[in-house]
């Protein structure tokens, strides 16, 4: 595709293309049709507003951005802010996303952060369009830009009605206006000084405008990643091996001499990948060719009991905080009247992806074009770029969805190994991982250990808490080379990033306190399929686990209900008490000590009740969830009845689409914590199918009740990971009040429930 | 290599592939459908779901060949953009999905589960698609979705 015939074709609001992405029709075939030109555009200018928006002839507003939708809805909301800002309805709203070609760099889309970063930055751009369009107007019109008003795009004059719309002013011309803009990336700011409006008069923001991808998603219409097909189009199935480091020694091509319609066995480095006409073709080769792998240099560990032990033996290689440390916590646990200690096991969890990895790739001399599901659209290009020798100004990476993201997939994975098997047969390659493949080798969201220790005074103050977490670094290299690079030859470079530090008690104020996060080297030469990555609230929900199960274990052993302990320490943190206060409302919690009174002995049987909360703070969020729970004494089973989520994020965008997200995080948190768990020995990843890596079903779903805290005073932030944070703590704390068995191990098995119902409460409190 | 005839949303077609090949892939890419979507190649997720002589099937465990001289419909037979089914209605008011990769296999289990029961209870409903993994967690919405389309259909 050219950049150009593109904005041409926006401008004169009739572009077959633009009609393509907004049905979300036949995209592949038009994109497939306009294949990349022998100018393919170098990248787009932040300073230009050109760059930013274009106003069609028939008034349509075209937005171009970097930002993804990974399956959340965000384009809807970013579409609703800009309509809010230049004045017009939703439906003039054309958002284009994803395209290296049409879109500044804007960084991943991560983090729940686009709302918050990226938002900005296209209202912004949107309020420069808007004053230079009343700019024109008031030229047009003959009045000063001050007694000019504009609804769904047509400006008027108050007092005389004359009136003239944005696509009469400008539609089908460029802007031709530079605006400022200073920044990167999750920086960048566009035209900040740039007036924009108040909350007061958001007319679509705060609204629950309906997504606009779900019509054709429910009608098959929509075009995923794995729906994408070029002209003269290959099928590709890669053939892993043990760990990276392993090499074919050979390869029995005539293993798969019968199978009809195989094009080539590629072997680059020590890659291997077939390529066939047809997809069977592929998928049959790859399981039947014969590959003798060398003996791998790097093993895997024994299994996971050995990664605690390493976390728990091995030095960090930073130590950074999770906020600024008070007091002398060393003198405050000595000279307490009583002390605490515990330690926390979370384990290695998959991001699970529905659709295993893909990518399309079709590399022809030195024009690449990529249509893949990636977060960030300009790092594959880099990456690409690294791995092939081709200029990245003449790589056009096309973001097309994929099933949900929860983090770093196999998805820029699938894009090299398309890549690689392009190159070899010289024609576009459809990779498509299998289901082995994506549960073996997608990367994983690390173990984490973590150890809290608090005192508290004879009044029963809690007066030193000192939290430390030993996690690995969410990448294993700072240059992060992915599998198949790694197969050609490129090393990682550096220590990866560490794994977020949030959630260690943040949320509270003691005298003494202290929250650390500490990252271990993953020292691994080459990646096994344990390398790690960052899974959705990286390090969040271990760190909740251990912090709120821990304030939990210090109220029940000070003979405090949960919420009014938490409310104590929480005081200065007047969003924290407002979320504890709308939780507790909302599931009707009444205050008592945990564990639950035993029940009238023959009452329920083998079925215990009990009720667990949990607060905690991510990215200026806060969130507070209670759970209910049943747990079944005899087998160990706990069944999550219900769930209570207060949830404050700044400024709503979309009141529904936050709830959607927040039923996800709650359902998704609670098969992280009731089930999951990545198993392996030394040979390598044990669960490779949804059969060995149970996650929840319809039968186990709670019931969610959801109060959303609107802040429209203050900044919108993002809705995506916030809330799955305190889901396992609450539940942890739910299963102790139900049993008085403290689970400090996830997932919460029936074998490890049983086991901790045998230990009793064991108390935490030090001689 | 066999020529197969299939009977596909009310249309015959015929496709020359191997025989051995899975349902999924003829739908898929010979006759490019997206309503069915490859979730696993196992029969554990859903997310290929079509309806085989009334009865929802994971198309990527049958092999074409036993797909001969039955009917199916995928998505697309449901109804269009244009001209939705009223389950497929029902999904869009309730937003019932995230990614919305596993809706496919939601809606055409559904689709057979209202045909055989117009008016089930959430139990009935839980049961009937326990067996489609969602991952992205909209269970709560999809549930409501159907007692909606229930509801309107009655």
């Amino acid at each position: 595709m050219n950049s150009k015939l593109s904005r041409r074709e926006v401008l004169q609001g009739t572009g077959a293309l633009v009609v393509s992405f907004n049905l979300f029709g036949p995209v592949s075939h038009a994109l497939a049709q306009l294949s990349a030109g022998p100018d393919l555009a170098g990248d787009l200018q932040a300073t230009s507003l050109d760059s930013w928006i274009a106003i069609g002839r028939n008034g349509m507003v075209t937005v171009f951005s970097s930002k993804v939708d990974l399956g959340t809805g965000v384009e809807t909301a970013l579409g609703q802010i800009v309509a809010d800002e230049l004045d017009v309805q939703f439906k003039q709203i054309k958002m284009i996303t994803g395209d290296t070609t049409t879109a500044v760099d804007q960084g991943i889309t991560a983090g729940s952060r686009t709302i918050e970063l990226a938002g900005p930055q296209l209202r912004q751009a949107a309020a420069a369009a808007r004053q230079e369009l009343l700019k024109l107007a008031s030229a047009r019109l003959g009045a000063p830009v001050s007694q000019l008003t504009v609804t769904d795009g047509v400006v008027s004059v108050m007092g005389n009605g004359h009136k003239v719309s944005y696509a009469n002013l400008l539609g089908g011309k460029r802007f031709n206006v530079q605006i400022p803009a200073t920044g990167n990336g999750w920086g960048l700011k566009v035209a900040p000084d740039v007036p924009a409006k108040n909350y007061k008069d958001y007319k679509t923001v705060g609204k629950s405008v309906p997504r606009v991808d779900l019509p054709p998603k429910f009608t098959a219409q929509f075009t995923y990643v794995q729906d994408v097909r070029v002209p003269g189009m290959l099928h590709g199935r890669v053939v892993r091996p043990a760990t990276v480091s392993a090499k074919p020694a050979s390869i029995d091509e005539d293993s798969i001499k019968n199978i009809p319609g195989i094009v080539k066995v590629v072997r680059e480095g020590s890659f291997v990948g077939v390529v066939a006409q047809t997809e069977w073709a592929a998928i049959r080769a790859a399981k039947a060719l014969k590959v003798t792998w060398s003996t791998p240099d790097t093993k895997m560990p024994a299994n996971p009991d050995a990664v605690y032990d390493y976390l728990k033996n091995t030095k960090g290689f930073v130590e950074r905080p999770g906020m600024p440390p008070r007091g002398n916590v060393e003198a405050a646990l000595s000279q307490g009247s009583k002390t605490f200690e515990a330690t926390y096991r979370w384990p290695f969890q998959m991001h699970g992806m529905l659709a295993p990895s893909c990518a399309i790739a079709d590399v022809r001399g030195d024009k690449v074009t990529i249509w893949a599901p990636s977060q960030g659209i300009f790092d594959t290009r880099k990456r690409v770029s690294a791995l092939l020798g081709v200029p990245e100004n003449q790589i056009q990476v096309l973001y097309r969805e994929a099933s949900g993201c929860y983090g770093r997939l196999g998805t820029d994975d699938a894009a090299e190994d398309a890549v690689v098997m392009s190159r070899a047969v010289g024609k576009p390659v459809r990779v498509q991982w299998m289901r082995e493949d994506e549960h073996g080798w997608e990367p994983k969201g690390p173990a984490q250990l973590l150890t809290v220790r608090a005192a508290v005074d004879s009044s029963g103050k809690v007066v030193a808490w000192d939290f430390l977490d030993r996690s690995f670094p969410w990448t294993e290299a700072n240059d992060l080379p992915l599998v198949t690079s790694r197969q050609l030859g490129l090393k990682g470079k550096g220590q990866g990033f560490p794994n977020g530090t949030g959630g260690g008690g943040d949320t509270y104020t003691f005298d003494n306190q202290r929250i650390v996060a500490s990252a271990i080297p993953w020292v691994q030469p080459d990646p096994t399929p344990l390398r790690t990555s960052p899974l959705r609230a990286p390090g969040d929900l271990a760190r909740m686990f251990a912090s709120e199960s821990f304030m939990d274990e210090l109220a029940a052993a000070q003979g405090v209900d949960g919420v009014q302990f938490r409310m104590r320490y929480a005081a200065p943190n007047k969003r924290a008490t407002d979320a504890l206060a709308a939780v507790a409302k909302l599931a009707n919690w009444q205050a008592r000590p945990a564990p639950a009174p035993a029940p009238a002995s023959g009452s329920n049987g083998n079925i215990a009740a009990g009720r667990g909360i949990a607060v905690s703070a991510r990215s200026n969020s806060v969130v507070a969830v209670t759970a209910e729970v049943e747990v079944d004494k005899s087998s160990g089973e706990v069944t999550v009845k219900k769930i209570a989520v207060a949830h404050d994020c700044g400024l709503i965008i979309n009141p529904d689409g936050l709830k959607n997200q927040i039923e996800g995080n709650v359902i998704q948190g609670t098969s992280r914590a009731l089930m999951e768990e990545v198993l392996f020995d030394a040979s390598g990843i044990k669960n490779l199918d949804w059969a060995g890596y149970p996650i929840l079903r319809y039968e186990k779903i709670p019931q969610i009740d959801i109060t959303l805290i609107d802040r429209p005073e203050m900044p919108a932030l993002g809705g995506g990971e916030p809330s799955i944070g305190p889901v396992p703590a609450a539940i942890a704390n739910a299963i102790f009040d139900a049993t008085g068995a403290r689970l400090r191990e996830a997932p919460f098995t029936p074998e490890r429930v049983l086991k901790a119902m045998r230990a009793g409460a064991t108390s935490t409190q030090r001689a | 290599m066999a020529r197969i005839s299939l009977r596909v949303n009310n249309q015959s077609r015929v496709v020359d592939t191997d025989p051995t090949t899975p349902l999924l892939y003829v739908l898929r890419d010979d006759l490019e459908l997206h309503g069915p979507r490859f979730g696993c190649g196992l029969g554990q997720c859903g997310a290929c779901t079509v309806i085989m002589d009334g009865s929802a099937v994971r198309s990527c465990s049958i092999p074409v060949t036993a797909a001969q001289n039955r009917s199916i419909t995928t998505l697309e037979g449901l109804g269009s953009l244009e001209h939705p089914h009223f389950l497929q209605t029902a999904f869009i008011e309730e937003q019932a999905a995230q990614c919305g990769y596993c809706m496919n296999g939601m809606i055409m289990t559904a689709k057979v589960l209202l045909d055989k029961n117009p008016n089930p209870t959430d139990d009935q409903i839980k049961q009937a698609l326990n067996g489609n993994l969602c991952r992205c967690g909209s269970h709560v919405r999809v549930i409501r979705a159907i007692k909606r389309a229930a509801s309107v259909k009655a």
